[in-house]
């Protein structure tokens, strides 16, 4: 095929949790720029098979960007250096022939590997657990237009309810921390009248347990909001902060 | 919720820092204006500086306040580098950041290098000025001078004795251009740990930030390198 192309891949091969991991070099001769990246592992694997080696092991699902399950960091960039898409919408065409590619595992205490590529994301449900969702009854669907809710707080919850949780702003935050996904869930909520009654036990319930699950604090750095797939503005981060401020005032 | 529980929190960090951060910078404004009293002369510069003195009780307050914004300052920018290395002990091999909108820059990843220092710094000025020949608990009558009938401290003969030497004059002036380097990332980032929600002023706050930070660290740097070159 005209178009092949021979891609090398340094990969973080890891057999499990509590075992040293290390480097990998393979080559993938059969690649194209057609293929995605995670296609790009299949072929990987498929040649790991056929010569009786382990295949790789990484994260996927929906494949199309919206589930969250896929994410590596790519040469140093968590999804790989196209902007707000996963690594799974990430395509060969990006690269050329004879091209190296670094993959590695999301990199955070709070995440612990798995095997290889796969990392236990786990904290982030227990996050959520810990008051991100609405549980006083809200009644039932209420009538088109009854509850007004402004233009510009419902686009807003919806920008910030775009977070898939696929933990690629941990794995870019110098500091590994967690503050533009839990300031997503506090943010969105906080935006619409079903979250108001909660919001207060809400922002500190979510706020300490981001704490308690080991992620570094921020420090305004703004990387996470770079490698968000959804493009997520770290002003969530800021909102999170004044609804921390305003429940710290009682 | 306890006080503890919320000052000790990401977010309460973030505040403390963030609100401390930028008392120090109204705090340099004042310092570095004042220092800029030696362009009119040493009288107006040690009339200034006794003028401070002068305040006695007030002046303890301020000093005060200002010691528990460094320390407050200091022990949360600490607390929150050792919990971000605690955070990822295990590193990339290869890291690089993703650009746009990223504020990632060689200040942002810095500040507790530059911080540090500022703060050795801020020890040896303290010692070498307030605490120097003529200062409290160092009388020197070699020191003291009399403007306008009043005797005072001759703070400006130390000044500019101190810069003569190109050690000092030098070493302040690399260490402001440090601080210039902390206040690009530090300017924004207090603002933003404040709660400044909205995207569209992000340039404009990081841009005036920078500019701020910059116009500090020169303001400082020209007594100095005024001082050292014989221009004043």
């Amino acid at each position: 095929m005209a178009d092949s192309m021979n891609i090398k891949l340094k990969v973080w091969r890891q057999a499990g949790p509590n075992v040293q991991g290390r480097f990998e070099t393979y080559t993938v001769p059969d690649a194209n720029p057609h293929m995605s990246f995670l296609e790009l592992l299949d072929v990987l694997n498929e040649q790991l098979i056929k010569s009786g080696s382990t295949p790789v092991e990484f994260d996927h699902d929906c494949r199309e960007g919206i589930c969250g399950s896929c994410g590596v960091v790519v040469d140093g960039v968590a999804h790989g250096p196209q902007r707000r898409t996963a690594c799974c919408q990430l395509h060969m065409r990006h690269y050329k022939d004879g091209d190296t590619i670094v993959v590695e595992p999301w990199r955070a205490e709070a995440f612990p590997i798995v095997k290889d590529l796969v990392v236990d994301r786990s904290a982030f449900d227990r996050i959520i657990a810990a008051g991100g969702y609405v549980s006083i009854n809200a009644g039932s669907a209420q009538d088109a237009n009854n509850l007004p809710i402004a233009k510009t707080a419902a686009d807003l919850a919806m920008d910030f309810a775009a977070c898939i949780g696929c933990g690629a702003c941990v794995a870019a935050c110098p500091n590994a921390s967690a503050s533009l996904f839990t300031a997503a869930k506090i943010s969105h909520l906080a935006m619409l009248p079903q979250g108001m009654p909660e919001r207060k036990m809400r922002v500190t319930a979510m706020v300490n347990q981001m704490a308690e699950e080991g992620f570094g604090d921020c420090s305004n750095h703004a990387e996470c909001e770079a490698v968000c797939p959804k493009g997520i503005s770290i002003s969530t981060i800021a909102t999170m902060r004044r609804e921390y401020m305003k429940a710290m005032l009682g | 919720m306890s006080s503890k529980n919320a000052f000790s929190s990401p977010v309460g960090k973030k505040l403390i820092t963030g609100i401390t951060g930028l008392g120090l910078v109204v705090f340099a404004v004042e310092h570095m204006i004042g220092n800029l009293a030696m362009f009119s002369g040493n009288d107006a510069y040690n009339e200034y500086a006794h003028f401070l003195t002068s305040l006695g009780p007030l002046l303890y307050v301020v000093e005060a306040g200002l010691a528990a914004f460094f320390i407050f300052h200091i022990t949360n920018g600490i607390q929150i580098w050792y919990g971000s290395r605690k955070a990822r002990r295990i590193g990339y091999d290869t890291y690089r950041s993703a650009g746009k909108p990223s504020k990632q820059s060689a200040s942002s990843r810095s500040m507790i290098v530059t911080g540090l220092i500022l703060f050795v710094f801020l020890v040896i000025h303290l010692v070498s000025f307030k605490f120097g020949p003529g200062g409290p608990g160092n009388a020197d009558a070699t020191y003291v001078t009399t403007v306008a009938g009043v005797e005072m401290r001759d703070l400006a003969k130390l000044v500019r004795h101190k810069f003569d030497s190109p050690y000092y004059a030098f070493g302040y002036s690399f260490v402001m251009l440090l601080l210039v380097a902390h206040l690009r990332h530090g300017v924004w980032s207090a603002f933003q740990s404040l709660g400044a929600t909205r995207p569209s002023l992000t340039p404009t706050i990081y841009g005036l930030g920078a500019l701020l930070g910059l116009a500090i660290g020169l303001g400082f740097i020209a007594l100095p390198l005024a001082i050292y070159f014989h221009i004043i």
